[in-house]
């Protein structure tokens, strides 16, 4: 019982299971995948994708999609890479960077909430635009990045990890406690859940919705800065096809496309999941190739299972006990 | 008669061109069943709609106890003590019944709305107790709403609206979708606020419950009112001949 109402009430929980089950298979299948060297390699990118994940999955959850975050992922940091070659010093160019995210977030909110466009199209043609604004700004050579940064508090070496890796920590546990300790958590859960229900219980949905626009876009602005960072160049292509990952992993995670559902642990796992998977594809030397198709399972699997597990959940009903 | 607990004077509300509202002078009394009836478009939704705060009237004042009432969100009318429980849109079936329970309205340990650290265990305890004191008796105030029947969810939004000491409650299509059992336990609920001298506007197209509840009878057509009756001074197929 107790085990059925965990799949019930953690949306993570299956996505869960399916990395335990993977990880377990995977080392049978190399032995180098279970070595420390090996999760070295395969930590390294997880902070950039999996922060892009949390956004898209707090949106999802408030009941709205961003298909514009690979672009702001190039975007923001070429705004911040721009404003040092002009001169300004990094923290000045960071909060650049953030604050271009951030309008771009709020110009998806704008298109989506007063203009009522789905967000699906809103944000595809933000897609579009922010990519070619990328491009346009830095006018098709960007400079090249400072070499002489000390850039240790965000992606130095600790041991066998990066410090990016304990920003992520850091900004998953608050966002997950804001998301399921705080009021406005709640409000976004209620939002997502069933927006006319929110709103005639005096919830102001356009704010809850155009807050997680914004910080779906600053998590992917400030994400593509930790890349940037860490392989110390910007090209104006990064991040391409990150929006289509971050969803993958949003889902796989447990959240639902109509909204009210999820949690930030599960866009983690979602992006575990899926490096998991494009490392042990290179460990076992597969064609590469087949990762596409092993994502495109994984996403059929997750949800096929999320969808059982609630049915059968469900189905162990609870029941008043009437004392009439 | 004594004072009116909400009335409305000149009451226009348009939709672009289309007029919802045309002009509606309504006295609503204190501690009764008023049972508000009309064919669809007749108004009836645009009129709630405006009392909750969903809407703003076009033209018109509201008065609520006395004083002009300005309504112009949901808020404001929660705040007056006006509580709307729509059909449909009353619960979040995702979420938990504590949760439900105190949508918008959230217990805090600190903080300040928007940014505060939610109180689940006060919520869980004094969401049971709301509860039980509708004569619901559920296991867990943690399920999901989405686990409870037809009934149960109303139960659980009239035991939100008692917790929060609403003085008027307003009931869209209540008993819908629900079984006979069910609906008499939503009429007895009706009844119980009545003695605990709750206003009540009760909507429904079922013109069988709204008779056997209502105090008053009141028929809207096109846009305004048709009628403002006694129950006792009308019949079912009399209610049918009003709102046809």
């Amino acid at each position: 019982m107790h085990f059925k109402k965990m799949l019930q009430t953690k949306p993570e929980a299956s996505a869960f299971l399916m990395l335990m089950a993977m990880t377990f298979v995977f080392s049978l299948l190399s032995p180098t995948f279970l070595t420390l060297g090996n999760f070295q390699i395969v930590l390294q990118p997880i902070p950039e994708i999996a922060l892009v994940a949390i956004g898209v999955t707090i949106l999802m959850i408030s009941g709205e999609f961003d298909l514009s975050v690979g672009s702001v992922f190039a975007l923001s940091p070429m705004v911040m890479v721009l404003l040092m070659a002009a001169g300004f010093p990094l923290p000045v160019s960071m909060i650049g960077g953030l604050v271009v995210a951030a309008l771009v977030g709020l110009a998806n909110a704008f298109i989506t909430i007063r203009l009522g466009i789905p967000s699906f199209i809103a944000t595809l043609g933000m897609l579009f635009m922010a990519r070619s604004m990328t491009v346009v700004i830095s006018d098709g050579f960007p400079p090249p990045f400072p070499r002489d940064l000390d850039l240790w508090w965000i992606v130095g070496k600790v041991d066998l990890l990066r410090v990016s890796v304990f920003w992520l920590l850091g900004i998953g546990i608050l966002l997950g406690i804001w998301l399921r300790k705080f009021d406005f958590g709640s409000w976004i859960f209620a939002t997502g859940g069933s927006q006319e229900s929110a709103r005639n219980m005096g919830i102001n949905v356009n704010l809850v919705k155009t807050t997680t626009f914004m910080l779906c876009s600053m998590l992917a602005g400030f994400a593509g800065m930790i890349q940037v960072f860490r392989i110390k160049a910007i090209v104006p292509s990064m991040g391409t096809g990150y929006e289509l990952t971050a969803i993958a992993a949003t889902v796989i995670g447990g959240a639902a496309l109509a909204g009210g559902v999820g949690s930030v642990i599960g866009a983690v796992i979602g992006a575990l999941l899926l490096a998991f998977i494009e490392n042990i594809i290179i460990l076992t030397r597969v064609d590469a190739n087949w990762f596409r198709f092993a994502v495109g399972a994984i996403i059929v699997i997750a949800v096929t299972i999320n969808k059982m597990t609630r049915d059968v959940a469900a189905r162990a009903k609870y029941k008043e006990v009437e004392d009439d | 008669m004594t004072k009116p607990h909400l009335s409305v004077r000149g009451l226009h509300k348009w939709y672009g061109s289309v007029h919802a509202l045309r002009g509606l002078d309504l006295d609503i009394p204190q501690g009764q069943v008023i049972g508000l009836i009309g064919d669809n478009g007749a108004g009836k939704s645009t009129f709630i709609k405006i009392l909750s705060g969903v809407h703003k009237q076009t033209e018109g004042q509201i008065f609520f106890e006395g004083k002009e009432a300005h309504i112009a969100r949901p808020r404001d009318a929660m705040n007056l003590g006006i509580e709307t429980i729509y059909q449909y849109t009353a619960m979040v079936p995702e979420m938990s019944i504590a949760r439900n329970v105190f949508i918008g309205r959230e217990k805090r340990k600190w903080g300040v709305r928007g940014f505060g650290m939610l109180d689940h265990a006060a919520m869980a305890e004094e969401a049971m107790a709301a509860i039980a004191d509708v004569g619901l008796h559920l296991r867990s105030a943690d399920a999901p709403v989405k686990d409870l029947s037809g009934g149960q969810r109303q139960g659980v939004a009239i035991a939100r609206a008692m917790h929060f000491r609403s003085r008027m409650l307003i009931l869209d299509e209540p008993t819908n979708h629900l079984s006979v059992k069910e609906t008499n336990k939503v009429l007895e609920y009706v009844r119980q606020m009545r003695e605990q001298g709750i206003t009540v506007i009760f909507i429904s197209h079922n013109l069988h419950h709204v008779h056997e509840v209502s105090d008053r009878i009141v028929a809207f057509s096109r846009g305004n009112k048709v009628a403002d009756l006694l129950s006792e001074e009308t019949t079912v197929p009399h209610m049918i001949d009003l709102i046809t």
